[in-house]
């Protein structure tokens, strides 16, 4: 009835495990797994596979749905719950640690301690900036009381920049690990859900002036002003970030120059 | 009337996204922050839904923020989840469900997630590679190597039972 000549291909026998096949083909794949075991072995080995799978995970989707998924509650209120972004923070934290012991020991045989801190932060970018539940662990109303205890963890003076002026709101702020002790991270967002970052943290190192560095579709600009490490981070538009780094800049110098 | 249906088709798909959330991460919690995120960008990004089959747009999210999960853990040192212990699962599954689990667990990402949708899921190839953003010539190249992968894995973690000379 059908060609024997022409062998099955081993896309065609997956696609007769997945009923995926054509047919007018079923009649010569049947005949040509009756005719070789051991191609008949290799589908049923599929097959068993796919059973183990659904034997695994199949009954999750009969256990009853958790209350935080009923719809009106995630579109009232889709951005907050406590018990989650609690437990998101303990996860952070042990990714945060776990990077900052990396970079600690990396330090010691990299003398470019500011690369490193750069690394992280913009690792820190990417990490909260796709958040849409809790991306911080301070509000940005209450940036006084964020500004006291950042400052106080951080052992320095701290300043969160105004940004208001150029269009960037402050969603607020974390604490988080760094290599070289407590780093504190703000992030900032546009009318039109654009996120930048500041991450600061003890440089360790001179004062120095703006530095570029680019990944992967953010960017970063990094300074040191008074042992102080700043590194601003966004969506890698050269132009735009640094219109905005230099607003931070301004500030963070001003500041300073106030106090001294 | 629109807006109450399309609600309610997320809402139906939940349990599915919950099973293939819990297959692909293999962690319960953390497959379920991953479903949430996703309802939440969904429920977002209602007024983008320009029809199509929405169940496959909700997959597509999925994959795609786990995806981002997974590249935000890549310069990480590996954080190997608690249940991949000895941590017995609700579940309770004989032996045979902890060797799948494990075998995995050593897939590359793109071809657990493309085997899951098509053993798990029931998805057809072609849905599977709109979800991807491949052709389908690749999602079948990944279900070949993912299916050759679990078998070497079960092979060499099964204690011989006997041996033939």
């Amino acid at each position: 009835m059908t060609d024997l000549n022409t062998p099955i291909t081993d896309d065609e026998l997956h696609a007769y495990v997945d009923g995926e096949l054509p047919a007018d083909r079923q009649g010569a794949v049947l005949e040509w797994l009756a005719a070789n075991p051991e191609a008949a072995a290799q589908v049923a080995g599929w097959r068993a596979q796919a059973e183990a799978i659904r034997a695994r995970y199949g009954a999750v989707a009969s256990e009853p749905v958790p209350p935080r998924f009923k719809i009106e509650t995630l579109s009232r209120r889709g951005r907050s719950w406590t018990a989650i972004a609690a437990a998101a923070a303990v996860a952070a934290f042990m990714v945060g640690s776990v990077s900052g012991w990396v970079a600690r020991g990396a330090s010691a045989a990299n003398p470019n301690g500011l690369e490193l801190l750069t690394s992280d932060a913009l690792d820190a970018y990417k990490l909260y900036v796709v958040e849409v539940r809790h991306p911080v662990e301070v509000p940005g109303d209450e940036r006084a009381h964020m500004t006291q205890w950042l400052s106080k963890r951080l052992g320095a003076d701290l300043k969160i920049p105004e940004l208001q002026d150029i269009g960037l709101k402050l969603v607020g702020g974390r604490l988080l690990p760094g290599a070289t002790g407590a780093a504190a991270f703000y992030m900032y967002e546009t009318a039109s859900g654009e996120r930048f970052t500041i991450y600061c943290a003890k440089a360790g190192e001179p004062d120095s002036a703006l530095h570029y560095k680019g990944a992967e579709g953010t960017a970063a600009f990094y300074f040191v002003d008074k042992d102080i490490a700043y590194v601003v981070s966004g969506p890698a538009n050269r132009d735009r970030l640094e219109k905005v780094t230099q607003e931070i800049y301004a500030q963070v110098e001003k500041a300073g120059q106030r106090k001294s | 009337m629109a807006v109450a249906g399309f609600r309610k088709d997320v809402e139906a798909t939940i349990p599915a996204l919950r099973r293939y959330a819990r297959a692909l991460t293999r962690n319960g919690d953390v497959a379920d922050d991953l479903v949430q995120d996703t309802l939440v960008r969904a429920l977002r990004s209602e007024h983008l839904f320009h029809g199509g089959d929405i169940r496959s747009w909700l997959y597509t999210i999925l994959t795609n923020l786990n995806r981002n999960r997974l590249r935000s853990l890549a310069r990480r040192p590996v954080l190997s989840p608690i249940e991949d212990n000895d941590a017995p699962d609700l579940a309770g599954p004989e032996a045979g469900g902890r060797d799948i689990e494990r075998a995995l667990a050593t897939l590359v990402e793109d071809q657990r997630s493309a085997l899951l949708l098509v053993v798990l899921e029931g998805l057809s190839y072609r849905e599977v590679a709109e979800i991807q953003g491949v052709p389908i010539g690749t999602v079948m190249s990944r279900l070949a190597r993912a299916r050759v992968q679990i078998k070497s894995f079960l092979d060499g973690e099964r204690p011989a039972l006997r041996r033939v000379k």
